[in-house]
């Protein structure tokens, strides 16, 4: 992983650059995506917390709803006091505590692709080498970053 | 620890396109039918639509003649365009086999201001072009679109849905996704539609502006977080003319008003 992530890299950026016309290199500066953690994925489940961090379920859920970060009410309906326009192409999220453990949740809001490679769900934190013609501000980046994904995880859980 | 060997790299690129399945094309629909009453009503009354200003916008331009230029448009195709051709309008994109190239409405316009005005020639999606895009379209309203789809445009339209089925961008999911998965679902109080052409350029209410088609294609891209394609890029020439195919039959509505 540490050595072909450098390879897909400039790969990725050299295809992008052709197909643009325009130079594109992979913008550091954030810290990523050399920061990105690398996770296990085990029975269907990421066991372990992204980066060991720990996630804040009241921070979670201001995420799921803000269209500029989660924006999991785009697709999902959850139960958030005062939110009326939500999306119904992914199933509601009521009680998804009670049917998933944790750690199937996180590979879900990971890269759900892992489990169903057709899904439309965005991999919130897949690895960015696998995302075709990211925009030019997103190169090398996840949709969230591990601790936005471990404060969702953490809200999530709360839904028994 | 995930280990990428070359087989899960490859298995991945090939799961980035959506292989062409058997299941049949739902009857093409256009947005009109996706929109609330209120936006219905509003493209339908000729005070209230907004994208009508920009008609007016391209009328004038047509019918007069500009600084600089040998003539207006008017001296050739009459005052309002009154010689132009609905049924020929309404086949545009064409494919010119002479120059093996996919001409849009836009560009033949700019070519033929360029060519007998003498007036220069405007880059795509200049606000004067979409303007003058919106005139000439809005004479063919109510005419069904008719793109060519057989000889050498087969091959393109197959290019053009390869792209359309191809994930892009952080949000990871191709046109073919929300626009012919998921049309009539919502997608944050947002009724998804079939993506169909028939409309363009139309007036969106999310923007408060004019919007050509390729202007349309490159606003979804930039919300699935994607670089999007150049303007006058094959891609987006490949794509306007499979979107435009897709909406074969249904009635030209420019300019039509869409979130
Ligand atoms: C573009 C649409 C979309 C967005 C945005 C989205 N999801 Fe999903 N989600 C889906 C779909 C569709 C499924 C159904 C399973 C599948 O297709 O893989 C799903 C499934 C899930 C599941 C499993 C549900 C179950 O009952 O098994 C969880 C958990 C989940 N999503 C959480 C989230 C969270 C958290 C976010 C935001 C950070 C989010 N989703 C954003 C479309 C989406
Ligand atoms: C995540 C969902 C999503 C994806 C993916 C998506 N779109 Fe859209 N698109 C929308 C929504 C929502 C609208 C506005 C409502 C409507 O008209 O469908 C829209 C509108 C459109 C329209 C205007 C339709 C009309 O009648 O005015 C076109 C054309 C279009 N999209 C093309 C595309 C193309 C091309 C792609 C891929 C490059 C794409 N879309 C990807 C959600 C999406």
């Amino acid at each position: 992983m540490k050595i072909l992530y450098p390879i897909i890299i400039t790969l990725l950026s050299f295809s992008i650059a052709h197909a643009s016309g325009a130079e594109q290199v992979a913008d550091k500066k954030d810290g990523q995506p050399d920061d990105y953690c690398p996770w296990e994925m085990a029975d269907y489940a990421i066991a372990e917390p992204l980066c060991g961090l720990v996630g804040e379920s009241q921070r979670g859920s201001e995420i799921v709803s803000d269209s500029g970060r989660g924006n999991c009410l785009a697709c999902h309906q959850l139960p958030i006091p005062g939110i009326e326009a939500y999306g119904t192409i992914g199933p509601p999220l009521m009680g998804i505590a009670s049917r998933l453990s944790t750690a199937m949740i996180r590979l879900r809001v990971v890269d759900t692709r892992n489990i169903n490679p057709m899904s439309i769900m965005p991999g919130f934190y897949r690895n960015p080498s696998l995302i075709n013609r990211p925009g030019k501000a997103y190169l090398g980046r996840t949709f969230l970053t591990a601790q936005q994904v471990e404060d969702v995880i953490a809200y999530l859980a709360t839904l028994k | 620890m995930i280990h990428l060997n070359k087989t899960t790299l490859l298995l991945c690129s090939f799961m980035l396109i959506i292989p062409a399945t058997a299941a049949l094309a739902a009857e093409a629909k256009s947005g009109y039918e996706y929109i609330k009453p209120a936006t219905r009503a509003t493209q339908d009354d000729d005070f209230a639509n907004p994208g009508l200003l920009s008609v007016i916008q391209g009328q004038r331009l047509f019918n007069n003649k500009q600084d600089g230029a040998s003539k207006a448009c008017a001296e050739c195709h009459n005052e309002d365009g009154e010689k132009l051709n609905a049924k020929n309008i309404a086949r545009y994109p064409v494919y010119s086999e002479n120059n093996a190239e996919i001409v849009t409405l836009q560009k033949k316009i700019s070519r033929c201001r360029n060519d007998n005005t003498s007036n220069k020639a405007l880059p795509t999606d200049h606000p004067d072009l979409v303007a003058l895009e919106a005139f000439i379209r809005n004479l063919a309203i109510g005419e069904a679109v008719n793109v060519q789809t057989d000889g050498p445009v087969t091959k393109l339209l197959k290019q053009g849905e390869t792209l359309y089925r191809t994930r892009y961008g952080l949000i990871d999911m191709a046109c073919y996704h929300c626009h012919e998965v998921y049309p009539g679902q919502m997608i944050r109080g947002q009724k998804i539609s079939q993506g169909q052409g028939n409309g363009f350029p139309a007036y969106r209410l999310g923007t408060g502006e004019i919007t050509s088609l390729h202007q349309r294609i490159q606003q979804c891209l930039i919300t699935m977080r994607a670089e999007p394609f150049e303007a006058d890029s094959d891609e987006i020439k490949l794509m306007g003319l499979y979107i435009m195919s897709r909406s074969n039959g249904l009635s030209i509505e420019t300019p039509a008003v869409r979130y």
